[in-house]
C-alpha cells in the first residue's frame, strides 16, 4: 500500500477563487492510500516545495498528488522537489485543477467538486504508481553519414568540424554526386565544379572524415547511440592506397566501348576509368562487367603499364564492421525513366534529351566540351525546347510520372534557356510551363531575366507530342493564352524530368528501420518541427532524400542534420524517457501484432528460456522493448492482444483506476 | 447559372464520371489533339467551361461532332480528367434534349421491317418518344 | 446524476499530452468556460486509449466519452492518430449495434492551439449527451454502491 501525500495549491485567487481547497484537501484525506493532505497559497514557490519535502520525510510518504496547475508547467518543478527529498520522481502525479477546473468554471460549488474527483484520479492512479528508472545507454562517438552528394559531404564536413570522427559511404567510385554533374547552379550562375570540388578536397584532407568510396551499407543493427553497421567495400581491383590517380591506365586500356554513365551515355569511357577529373578518391576503378582480364583472363595492359603497381586483378569485396552513435541518410535522387513518355519520343531521337544530359552537353567537362550540339549529328542546333513537369504533378500516371511537384525543374529550366540564348543569340528557346514556380531567394527574379532581358519565350502549355521527321523534331503543342495549337520545328527538345529518390532508399530504410512515404522519400519525425530527423532515433535526414530540393536547401538541411548530430554524440550517456513499453514475457504469444504497429521499430524478438512447472526448461520467443528507440506512444499495447504490452507511467491499471474514480 | 444549367452541369458530369476540378490547366490535352483546328471549342476550354457551369454554347457548337473520339486527349491527360469523355456526354446531352430529335416517335412503325432486331426497335421507342 | 433535479451526464475524455491537453490548457488560459462534466484524463498519444477504457466507462456509469488527438498528420509519434481513428471507427460502430447511441462516442482532433475549439467541442458534446440522458445500456448496476 502506498503512503500518498496530497497537496492543494491555492495558486493565489487563482484556484483558490473558484475551487474551496479546504474542502478539496478534506475530502481527499479519506482516500484510500492517503496518509497527509495539505494546501497552502503557492505549492511551486519555495515554501510550498519545503512543505512538500518535509511531509515525505515526516509521514515517509511514496507517493504525492499536487493538484495545482497543468503539469505541462509543474510537473518538472514538483518531480524535482520530490527527488531532492529522495522520492523517485515518478512517483508524482498532478492534477489539474487551475487550467481545466478553475479557469474554466463559474462557480465554488461545481469547481470544487469536480477538483475533488480530478484529485481523487490522480490518487487512484498515484496508487498503482511503480518508480521508473530512465535507461542510460552510452553513445559511440562516430557518425555515418550515406550518402556522398553535396548533403552526405556538408553534413560529414560539418560533424567532423566539430571533433567527431565521420565515415561517409558512397556507392559509385567518387564524392560528388549529382551536383558534380552540373554546369552552372542557380540563381548566381557560380559553376557547380567551383563551389563543389574545394569542398570535396575538404573531405578528403579532414582528418576526421573516412570515405568509403564504392562502398555500400550491407547491414544495420543496434539503436540510436549504439549502431553496429556492416559496410560492403566492393572490390575496385585497384589498391587504394598505392593508386596515385595518373590516369595511365585509362588512357592505354583497349576497351574503349563503355557507355560513360557521368556523361548519361552519352559518350564512351574505358573498363578502367576515373570518373571525372576532379575526383575524389582520385583512384582507378576497374568496371568489372567489361574488363577483358577479369572476364576472359587475357588483357593486363593497364596492370603493366602502372608504374605504382596498384592493378590488383585479384582484389574481393571487403566488409568493414563499425559501431556509430548516428546514422544520416543523404542518398539523393535521379531522374525518372523516360522510357514510357511515348509522345516525348525521347526513345526515338537522340536529340530529345533530359535536362540533366542538357547540363553535362554545356558543361566544358562533357562530352561536348561544353559546345551546344545536337547529340545525333553534331550540329548547331537552332530551336530549342524546353518541356517542364515531364512526369512531374502527374496524378494519373503513377506507373510512369508522379503526383508531386519535383520543386527544381522551373529553375533550372530558366537557366538552361538563359544561358542558351546568352552563348548562342541566335537560337529560338521556347519553354512550355504549366505553372512557373519560383518561391525563393532572388528566384522569380531570375526567371524574369530570362524571359525580359534574354528574349526566351515562356509559353503557357504544354507539348502534347513530339515527332522525329528528317532531322528535325515536329513539336506539337498547345498556347493557352493565345487558344492556338503550336507546331514548332525544333532541333532540339529538353525534357524536365522529375526526380525520384534514389532506389537504394527503399532498401536503406528497411535496415534503418525508417519510416517512407509512398513515393519512397524518407519521412521526418515531425514534418514542421522536426524535419531533419526519422522517426527512428538516431537517424537523419539529409538533402533530397527527404524530398525534392535545390541546392541551398540541401545544404541547409544537411548543416541542420548535422547539429542535431553533433548534439547527439556530444553526450556520453544516452538518457531515455522511462515512460516506455514493456512487454510481460509470460503472457506474450508472439503474434507480432506490436511490432507491425510499432513506428520506430523498437520491437524486436528474442529466444527466452522459461522454466516450466516439472523443472523443464523451454526456449519461447518473446517480444522485446528497445528503451533507447521505444517513444512510448503506446500503440502496441492496444494492439496486443494478450494484453502482455502495457505501458509504464501510462499503464492499463492506472488508466482504468482513473477512469473508475472519475465515474464513480 | 440558372437551375436548368445546373442539372444539365450535374447529369454531364454525372453521366461522364469526368471530375473536371482535377484539371491543372496544363492544356496538354490539347496540345495533343488531333482535331483542334476543327474544334470551336478546345478540350482544355471544353473542360473548363464545363467546371464553371457554361454549357450552354457547348451544346450549340457546330463543332461538337468533330471529336473523333480518338482518346489522344484521356490517354495523356496527367490528372486523369479524361475530355473526351465529357465530348461524349455533351454529345449524349444534345442527343436526348427534347425536340431535338430527328423523329417522332409515331414515324417509327413505318420504318420497321422484319430484319430488325426488337432491342433496336425498343431502344428507338425509347430515344424518340421523349 | 440528478443536480436540483437537472439531469448532469459524466463525461469522460481521453486528451493526448501533446496537442489536445495543451488544446485544452488553452482554453483554461483564455477562460474560454464549457461544463465541469467533463473530467480530463491524460494519455501520452490517442492510440494509448484501449477500447477497453471506453468499455470501462460506461460500464461505470458515464453517459458520454470523447477521444482528442493531435490533427492527422500531426501526431507527436507520427501515426499514432490513424490508429486512434481506425480503432474508434470500429469501437464505435459497434458501441451504436450494441444500443449505446453514437451522440455519446466522440472522437476530435484538437491541436495546442485549438483552445477555442477545445471548449466548443466540449460545450457540444455535453448538450447532445444530456439530451440523451441517462446511459442505461451498458451501465453495470452491480458497481453502484
Amino acid at each position: 500500500m502506498q503512503r500518498i501525500g496530497v497537496f492543494v495549491c491555492w495558486c493565489g485567487s487563482n484556484i483558490a477563487g473558484t475551487v474551496d481547497v479546504q474542502a478539496v484537501s478534506d475530502a481527499l484525506q479519506n482516500e484510500p492510500g492517503v496518509v497527509f493532505s495539505t494546501n497552502y497559497q503557492y505549492m511551486c514557490s519555495q515554501a510550498g516545495q519545503d512543505i512538500i519535502k518535509n511531509a515525505i520525510a515526516e509521514h515517509k510518504l511514496t507517493g504525492i498528488v499536487v493538484c495545482s496547475c497543468s503539469p505541462r508547467m509543474h510537473e518538472a518543478t514538483f518531480r524535482k522537489t520530490a527527488a531532492a527529498a529522495g522520492l523517485n520522481p515518478y512517483m508524482v502525479e498532478i492534477a489539474n485543477i487551475r487550467e481545466q477546473c478553475s479557469w474554466v468554471h463559474k462557480d465554488m460549488p461545481t469547481g470544487t467538486e469536480k477538483a475533488i474527483i480530478l484529485g481523487k484520479a490522480a490518487v487512484a492512479k498515484v496508487n498503482l504508481n511503480a518508480p521508473l528508472k530512465p535507461g542510460e545507454s552510452p553513445v559511440t562517438k562516430r557518425a555515418l553519414v550515406i550518402g556522398g552528394g553535396i548533403a552526405g559531404i556538408q553534413t560529414a564536413l560539418d560533424i567532423a568540424e566539430a571533433g567527431f570522427p565521420v565515415d561517409i559511404v558512397e556507392k559509385k567510385p567518387t564524392i560528388g554526386g549529382k551536383m558534380a554533374q552540373l554546369d552552372k547552379t542557380f540563381p548566381t550562375l557560380d559553376c557547380a565544379a567551383c563551389i563543389l570540388t574545394p569542398k570535396m578536397v575538404d573531405v578528403a584532407q579532414n582528418e576526421n572524415i573516412r570515405i568509403f568510396s564504392y562502398s555500400e551499407v550491407e547491414e544495420v543493427g543496434g539503436f540510436v547511440g549504439n549502431f553496429d553497421v556492416k559496410i560492403r567495400k566492393k572490390a575496385r581491383f585497384v589498391n587504394e592506397d598505392i593508386c596515385t590517380g595518373c590516369g595511365i591506365c585509362t588512357e592505354k586500356c583497349p576497351q574503349k566501348k563503355v557507355p560513360n554513365e557521368f556523361n548519361l551515355g552519352m559518350d564512351n569511357r574505358r573498363a578502367i576509368y576515373i570518373p571525372f577529373a576532379q575526383a575524389v578518391p582520385k583512384v582507378a576503378t576497374i568496371d568489372a562487367d567489361y574488363c577483358t582480364m577479369l572476364k576472359t583472363g587475357k588483357c593486363g595492359v593497364c596492370s603493366k603499364v602502372c608504374t605504382a603497381g596498384a592493378i590488383d586483378y585479384t582484389q574481393k569485396d571487403e566488409i568493414i564492421e563499425e559501431k556509430y552513435g548516428a546514422i544520416v541518410a543523404a542518398t539523393g535522387f535521379n531522374p525518372i525513366s523516360m522510357d514510357k513518355f511515348d509522345e516525348y519520343a525521347y526513345n526515338q531521337s537522340k536529340d530529345v534529351i533530359t535536362s540533366l544530359e542538357f547540363e553535362r552537353l554545356t558543361n566544358a567537362a562533357g562530352p561536348s566540351a561544353g559546345k551546344l550540339v545536337r547529340p545525333s549529328d553534331g550540329k548547331h542546333p537552332h530551336t530549342i525546347v524546353f518541356v517542364q513537369c515531364v512526369g512531374s504533378r502527374c496524378a494519373a500516371c503513377a506507373e510512369k510520372g508522379k503526383e508531386y511537384c519535383s520543386k527544381i525543374c522551373c529553375m533550372y529550366t530558366a537557366k538552361h534557356a538563359m544561358l542558351t540564348r546568352d552563348k548562342y543569340p541566335d537560337t529560338d528557346v521556347y519553354v512550355f510551363y504549366i505553372d512557373v514556380r519560383t518561391p525563393g531567394k532572388a528566384f522569380d527574379e531570375f526567371y524574369r531575366r530570362a524571359v525580359e532581358e534574354y528574349g526566351v519565350h515562356y509559353i503557357k502549355g504544354m507539348v502534347g507530342k513530339v515527332s522525329p521527321e528528317g532531322d528535325k523534331l515536329m513539336v506539337q503543342a498547345s498556347d493557352l493564352l493565345a487558344n492556338k495549337q503550336l507546331h514548332i520545328e525544333a532541333d532540339l527538345v529538353v525534357l524536365a524530368a522529375a526526380i525520384e529518390p534514389d532506389k537504394s532508399a527503399r532498401p536503406l530504410a528497411t535496415q534503418l528501420t525508417a519510416s517512407m512515404d509512398t513515393n519512397d522519400f524518407f519521412t521526418e519525425a515531425h514534418p514542421k518541427l522536426r524535419p531533419v530527423e526519422s522517426p527512428t532515433a538516431g537517424v537523419f535526414l539529409s538533402g533530397t532524400c527527404q524530398g525534392p530540393k535545390d541546392i541551398p536547401e540541401t545544404v541547409s538541411q544537411a548543416s541542420a542534420a548535422a547539429a542535431k548530430v553533433i548534439g547527439l554524440l556530444a553526450k556520453d550517456k544516452l538518457t531515455g524517457n522511462p515512460c516506455v513499453a514493456a512487454s510481460d514475457e509470460l503472457m506474450c504469444n508472439v503474434c507480432s501484432s506490436c511490432e507491425r504497429v510499432c513506428p520506430y521499430g523498437a520491437i524486436t524478438y528474442v529466444d527466452k528460456e522459461f522454466r516450466m512447472p516439472d523443472r523443464t526448461t523451454r526456449v519461447r520467443r518473446v517480444a522485446s522493448v528497445n528503451e533507447a528507440v521505444c517513444q512510448g506512444c503506446g500503440a502496441c499495447t492496444v494492439a496486443c492482444p494478450s494484453g502482455a504490452m502495457d505501458l509504464k507511467g501510462f499503464a492499463t491499471k492506472q488508466i482504468i483506476a482513473e477512469v473508475d474514480a472519475i465515474c464513480r | 447559372m440558372n437551375n436548368s444549367t445546373e442539372n444539365l452541369q450535374k447529369e454531364i458530369i454525372r453521366s461522364s464520371g469526368v471530375n473536371p476540378k482535377k484539371c491543372m490547366r496544363c492544356g496538354k490535352c490539347s496540345a495533343t489533339c488531333p482535331a483542334y483546328d476543327e474544334m470551336e471549342y478546345h478540350p482544355h476550354q471544353f473542360v473548363y467551361m464545363v467546371e464553371n457551369g457554361d454549357i450552354q454554347p457547348l451544346l450549340e457548337s457546330k463543332s461538337l461532332f468533330q471529336c473523333l473520339t480518338c482518346f489522344a486527349c484521356i490517354e495523356r491527360c496527367p490528372r486523369g480528367v479524361e475530355p473526351a469523355k465529357l465530348v461524349e456526354a455533351v454529345r449524349l446531352a444534345v442527343i436526348r434534349k427534347q425536340g431535338a430529335n430527328h423523329l417522332k416517335a409515331d414515324d417509327i412503325p413505318a420504318l420497321l421491317d422484319e430484319d430488325m432486331p426488337q432491342q433496336a426497335i425498343v431502344s428507338a421507342l425509347r430515344k424518340y418518344s421523349k | 446524476m440528478q443536480i436540483n433535479g437537472e439531469f448532469q451526464p459524466k463525461i469522460v475524455a481521453f486528451c493526448c499530452n501533446w496537442c489536445s491537453y495543451a488544446g485544452a490548457d488553452l482554453a483554461g488560459n483564455n477562460r474560454l468556460a464549457y461544463p465541469e462534466n467533463v473530467k480530463i484524463i491524460k494519455v501520452p498519444c490517442s492510440c494509448r486509449v484501449n477500447p477497453m477504457f471506453i468499455l470501462r466507462a460506461f460500464q461505470r456509469g458515464a453517459d458520454g466519452v470523447i477521444l482528442c488527438g493531435c490533427h492527422p498528420g500531426d501526431c507527436h509519434y507520427t501515426s499514432g492518430n490513424y490508429y486512434t481513428r481506425r480503432r474508434m471507427a470500429l469501437l464505435f460502430s459497434m458501441l451504436n449495434y450494441l444500443g449505446i447511441e453514437k451522440e455519446r462516442t466522440r472522437v476530435e482532433w484538437v491541436s495546442a492551439a485549438e483552445g477555442a475549439k477545445f471548449a466548443q467541442t466540449m460545450n457540444e458534446f455535453t448538450e447532445a449527451v444530456a439530451a440523451l440522458g441517462e446511459n442505461k445500456r451498458l451501465e453495470d448496476l452491480r458497481c453502484k454502491k
